[in-house]
């Protein structure tokens, strides 16, 4: 009660946004109260749907950018890459590779440690997994809106590197213990200035919430974060080079240096096991870089506005502008993924000492420094290219308290017209037992299901 | 309803089970694979609580942190392939003592909880405030959107998290600084590096 009054007075012109959560609790509502399904079997489709939806972003994502990398790779280094399998440009070659991959023996070393060498790809899969959950796609299009949902995609994402760490440890091979380690050093010292990156727009913004800070940075592509400030520009450059080295690609692929190391953690793996590492992989690549572009290039908002007017038109236009923010978010996110490609086939490999000296001396001191100044432009109020009014736009928090009173007002008039109707059929039938009678249990199911919308969020 | 009710019980039996896997295993690794498991639902149990920032808290701090310390220490200490610990009559008497004085402090103190004590369907729904990390961000900076919970004379006296929150970080960096200072390889002045 207090927050609210606290930020009401803040902020006097004060757009709340009305558009509804698209969240996974949003699609169960929708299954429960308009389709009539049951309120389980509601939750279970609901979020069965945001699963499976992820899931492909994770695994035919990951099929596209191998096929990209390998296509990307070839060009760079003056060949074709992939052409046969599957017409002209290769494009089904990912697919000949997994059914390889699926046909291959699954191999543990006699000296593993089994349970733990079969569960790491597991885990480091999960891991990946798991971000996204919480990373929007478009307004509102996010699994489970988080409120502060940076924090908690950067604090998932830290625990892929324990798949790596299990991986190379249960292996009983050098090679891959070398691997882990070096993986791990590398991992845990880029996170502090990743970290203090990720702060920046957050400060900003003054909110955690991923829907939000890109909904902070609507219109034209002068909105953007990264265009705010000189210091939040040069903080993006950065925040890329922890990125890269955080999910472990080249020129930070120490892990897996195949000229040292064989093949690093996984050295040991074969078949279905091996692929899973790369599509945690890939899909941490993808994750770092769709949280690049929420934080610093606006999200789903696009260079130039053009389906800004239908967003707040409701109904199917609100939709078609937010496919379109969809489309436009995985098209910037591909960008990303294109540079990291880019990137890996023009640099060598640093050594381990010039990786974490990259981290403590030059990344760390940085990002700090840009930290400072972006902090004091935005005290002093000096020009910025954002010309957007960010106090206007606020958490969905606020939009869904009304909407969670306006659904508890139905609830509460259905029950009375029902309450009413008992009256009418009283004479023909008297409720059994108690005198109440008008309980229903799927009311009492509805009551406690508005109060789960709220503190789940 | 019934799901939350659901994944409650699933993530206190994941929690319990790891919890007690940490106990009866002798692979240090293992042992640390276990409590990731245990600490990682308890994350759930937050998270399934509404507390996200508590919950990705766990996850960063313990889940992440703690774990990956312990397995660097276990690996850079560890002299053979597999480390596996075995413990001494003498100390398993002393964890008894100490776990047990804190499992009856624990439950002691659950059972004092009033609302656990009113039979479920005598419970009053009551909307819940919106799960927001904006209040914690305001107390730090000094506004206490809580207030209006202590006593009219004690309100004066609140203050933000700020400077709590600046001692800890600066007792840290000592720390830092110390570990780092110990930790250099020490030279004598006449022994030039190479």
């Amino acid at each position: 009660m207090n927050a609210k009054r606290y930020s009401r007075s803040t902020s006097t012109k004060w757009i709340t946004r009305r558009r509804k959560p698209r969240t996974c609790r949003a699609v169960a509502d929708y299954l429960h109260y308009e389709l009539g399904i049951w309120i389980w079997a509601a939750n279970v489709l609901a979020a069965t749907v945001s699963c499976v939806l992820i899931l492909h972003v994770v695994a035919v994502g990951a099929l596209i950018f191998i096929w990209m990398e390998r296509k990307i790779s070839g060009r760079i280094q003056d060949r074709l890459g992939p052409t046969r399998v599957g017409g002209a440009y290769g494009w089904l070659q990912t697919l000949a590779d997994g059914i390889k991959l699926i046909a291959k023996e699954d191999v543990c070393p006699g000296k593993a440690d089994a349970l733990l060498f079969k569960l790491a790809p597991y885990i480091s899969f999960a891991a990946s997994f798991t971000a996204f959950l919480s990373l929007p796609f478009s307004d509102g299009w996010v699994a489970q809106n988080v409120n502060c949902g940076v924090f908690f995609v950067l604090a998932v994402l830290g625990l892929e590197v324990f798949g790596v760490i299990l991986a190379g440890y249960a292996s009983g091979s050098k090679w891959s213990l070398f691997g882990a380690m070096r993986e791990a050093a590398q991992v845990v010292s880029y996170e502090v200035p990743l970290g203090m990156c990720v702060v920046v727009p957050v400060v900003l913004c003054g909110t955690m919430n991923l829907v939000t800070i890109a909904n902070m940075q609507e219109g034209m592509f002068t909105n953007w974060l990264i265009f705010h400030d000189p210091f939040t520009f040069c903080l993006f450059w950065v925040y890329a080079t922890c990125a890269v080295a955080s999910v472990n690609r080249a020129p930070f692929d120490l892990a897996e240096a195949e000229s040292e190391l064989v093949a690093g953690f996984h050295t040991e793996y074969s078949g279905l096991r091996w692929s899973f590492f790369f599509m945690a992989e890939y899909g941490s690549m993808y994750l770092v870089s769709g949280l690049a572009v929420i934080l610093f290039f606006g999200g789903w908002h696009g260079p130039f506005p053009i389906f800004q007017g239908l967003a707040d038109m409701g109904g199917l236009a609100t939709y078609t502008a937010q496919l379109a923010g969809c489309i436009n978010f995985l098209l910037k996110a591909l960008v990303g993924i294109t540079v990291m490609i880019w990137i890996r086939w023009t640099l060598p490999r640093l050594r381990i000492d010039q990786v974490i000296t990259t981290c403590l001396k030059y990344c760390t001191p940085l990002a700090a420094f840009f930290f400072l100044g972006a902090i004091l432009w935005q005290i002093n109020d000096l020009p910025s290219l954002n010309t957007i009014d960010r106090a206007a736009i606020r958490e969905d928090w606020l939009a869904r308290e009304t909407q969670i009173e306006e659904r508890r007002e139905a609830i509460a008039q259905k029950a009375a017209d029902k309450a009413a109707k008992a009256k009418e059929n009283d004479g023909e039938e008297e409720p059994s037992g108690d005198g109440q009678g008008t309980a229903d249990p799927a009311d009492a199911a509805a009551v406690l299901n508005v109060e789960n919308v709220e503190v789940e969020g | 309803m019934i799901w939350h009710t659901f994944f409650f019980y699933l993530f206190s039996a994941i929690a319990c089970i790891f919890g007690a896997g940490v106990l009866f295993t002798n692979n240090v690794v293992r042992m640390a694979f276990y409590l990731v498991i245990s600490l990682g639902s308890t994350a759930g149990l937050f998270f399934l609580a509404g507390a996200e920032f508590v919950g990705a808290m766990q996850l960063m701090i313990y889940v992440g942190g703690t774990l990956v310390l312990l397995i660097f220490g276990v690996m850079l200490t560890a002299q053979e392939a597999f480390v596996s610990m075995r413990t001494r009559a003498g100390e398993v008497v002393v964890a008894l003592i100490l776990g047990a004085s804190l499992l009856a402090l624990l439950v002691d103190a659950a059972f004092r909880v009033e609302d656990w004590a009113v039979a479920p369907e005598n419970h009053v729904v009551e909307l819940a405030e919106s799960k927001t990390t904006t209040q914690i961000a305001a107390a730090f900076a000094g506004i206490r959107t809580d207030a209006d919970q202590y006593p009219e004379e004690l309100q004066g006296g609140l203050s933000g998290y700020l400077l709590p929150f600046v001692i800890v970080s600066i007792h840290l960096l000592v720390v830092l600084i110390g570990a780092a200072y110990m930790a250099r390889t020490k030279r004598r002045a006449d022994q030039a590096p190479a």
